[in-house]
């Protein structure tokens, strides 16, 4: 499509090479990976090289603690819903952070108020990292998980996953992270880490969308979420989404080809797109921390005295592609749980733009997007009775 | 997501600004829901709206509404505008998306708001 892609966050382009990869799986080799003829064993053995791909790009020991998923939000219901169910007998207690996705909090929510589970929700600083005093503080003889996020989507705040993980395996308690928007974008490490769970979903690194997966430390028990024919191990039944799960074996291929270099030009685009907004729009302020703690697509900034979808708006009439955290793009009254956490006062986040840039954006696209962003800020401030510029 | 004629509100807002003359400003909504809607308003002695200005924090359904609210009620006496509904205003536009109706409700209710302060203010002159 024509025009100025910064929702990589959001999702991102298929690379044709993964479009490529995918093809004859829907056209050749169709058959039901679980049938003993060549039809099925062809899929099989696909399914099985897309596996040894993406234990690769995460560090995993062994493809057999990959399980495919559809996306990032059923990895993450089955982390979660599968270990407390495992360990209810153990204790009832979890630890996260008011910072998650949406499919974590809400399935640690469904876990207090199904099955009687106490949750404890760290709080974050003005970066939106976290406290690990307050993680060690939290911790209770009847904890068995901790699920924390290894980056946060709104703001791209990089927690201390490896600290995290120490503190969980020094004290015998299972670690998820919710790894979505950090797999190929930095390196991920699960053995490094001492992360015991991982979610990861294709949309976000060039794959395709409705496939994902999450990987389980071998060893750990998972009660499954989904009752049927006992594929991926028994852990998620449902014939696998073969021609999904072979693009997503080969975005993991290309995610981790170059990945430092791809970190540096992204990292490095970030910073200009941060250090122009600065320079040339007054009032603005930087949302997430700086640097290394950054994810390296994420640019979110709070342009003052104005609301964020009039910006979109403005933007999309151009043509260009952004997002908000402000309430009036989500339908519900609050803005980003995610700036409230960080302490921003509502018509600061009400006000907040994420541009995450990808594959594709260079630094040409940042300078077109700065020919008219100014202009679009300055026609909405003079609309606003909070401006008296 | 919006109708062409909300679209054009928002590109094309009318009558943006503030009235150095106003004899009524009415406003409602504040920072943290994320709407703020600010009319002044110029009376006649006949009770008749000369002239009317806004200016809007918030999405583009609250700019939209803004503007076609000050299109609708200019030149007409108080008592006619205050019959205006939100309903009104959402129709004018080409509807409005289910979650945005609020917004139609607090240009409307800015503009009661006003004609109310006005309406005091001279009942307080004549006594
Ligand atoms: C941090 C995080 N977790 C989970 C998800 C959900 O992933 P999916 O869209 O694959 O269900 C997303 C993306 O929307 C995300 O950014």
């Amino acid at each position: 499509m024509e025009g100025l892609y910064f929702d990589h966050a959001a999702t991102t382009p298929v690379r044709p090479e993964v479009v490529e990869a995918m093809q004859p799986y829907f056209t050749d080799f169709y058959g039901n990976p679980s049938s003993v003829h060549a039809f099925g064993q062809k899929a099989a053995r696909a399914i099985e090289a897309a596996r040894e791909e993406i234990a690769r790009l995460i560090g995993a020991e062994r493809p057999e603690e990959i399980i495919f998923t559809g996306g990032g939000t059923e990895a993450d219901n089955l982390a979660i819903k599968g270990i407390a169910m495992a360990q209810k007998d153990k204790g009832k207690h979890i630890i996260t952070t008011t910072i998650e996705h949406h499919a974590v909090l809400h399935a640690c929510q469904f876990l207090e108020r199904h099955l009687d589970y106490d949750v404890s929700y760290l709080s974050v600083n003005e970066d939106g990292l976290i406290d690990l005093q307050e993680l060690k503080s939290a911790l209770r003889e009847d904890t068995v998980l901790i699920t924390i996020m290894s980056a946060n989507n709104e703001v791209g705040a990089i927690q201390p996953v490896r600290e995290i993980g120490e503190i969980a395996r020094k004290n015998n308690i299972y670690f998820h992270t919710d790894a979505v928007q950090t797999v190929g974008q930095i390196d991920v490490d699960v053995v490094q880490d001492k992360i015991d769970l991982l979610s990861l979903s294709a949309h976000k690194f060039n794959g395709p969308k409705g496939v994902g997966a999450l990987y389980l430390k071998k060893g750990i028990k998972i009660v499954p979420q989904m009752s049927g024919g006992a594929q991926e191990g028994r852990k998620r039944s449902g014939t696998e989404n073969v021609p999904a799960i072979v693009g997503m074996g080969e975005a993991a291929k290309l995610a981790n080809a170059n990945l430092e270099k791809k970190q540096a030009k992204y990292s490095r685009l970030r910073d200009l797109l941060i250090e122009r907004i600065e320079k040339e729009i007054p009032d603005v302020l930087l949302n997430g921390p700086r640097g290394d703690k950054r994810l390296p697509g994420n640019v979110n900034i709070t342009f003052r005295y104005i609301e964020g979808e009039s910006i979109l708006l403005n933007l999309d009439m151009l043509n260009i592609a952004a997002s908000t955290g402000s309430a009036c793009a989500s339908g519900s009254l609050d803005p980003s749980h995610v700036l409230l956490a960080m302490g921003r006062p509502h018509e600061l986040a009400h006000g907040s733009i994420r541009f995450s840039l990808g594959y594709g954006n260079s630094e040409e696209d940042i300078d077109k997007l700065m020919k008219d962003l100014p202009e679009i800020i300055q026609r909405l401030r003079n609309m606003s009775p909070l401006y008296d510029g | 997501m919006y109708s062409e004629k909300v679209m054009d509100h928002f590109q094309n807002p009318r009558n943006v600004g503030e009235l150095e003359d106003a004899n009524a400003v009415g406003e409602v909504g504040n920072p943290t829901c994320g709407d703020i809607i600010k009319l002044y308003l110029k009376i006649d002695d006949d009770d008749m709206i000369k002239d009317i200005r806004f200016r809007t924090f918030g999405c583009g359904a609250a700019v939209a509404t803004s503007s076609m609210v000050t299109e609708l009620v200019k030149g007409k006496k108080i008592d006619e505008a205050l019959t205006l509904s939100r309903d009104k205003v959402a129709e004018a536009l080409g509807g409005l998306p289910a979650t945005k109706m609020h917004c139609s409700n607090l240009a409307t209710e800015a503009l009661q708001d006003a004609i109310e302060e006005y309406r005091k203010d001279k009942n307080a002159k004549k006594n």
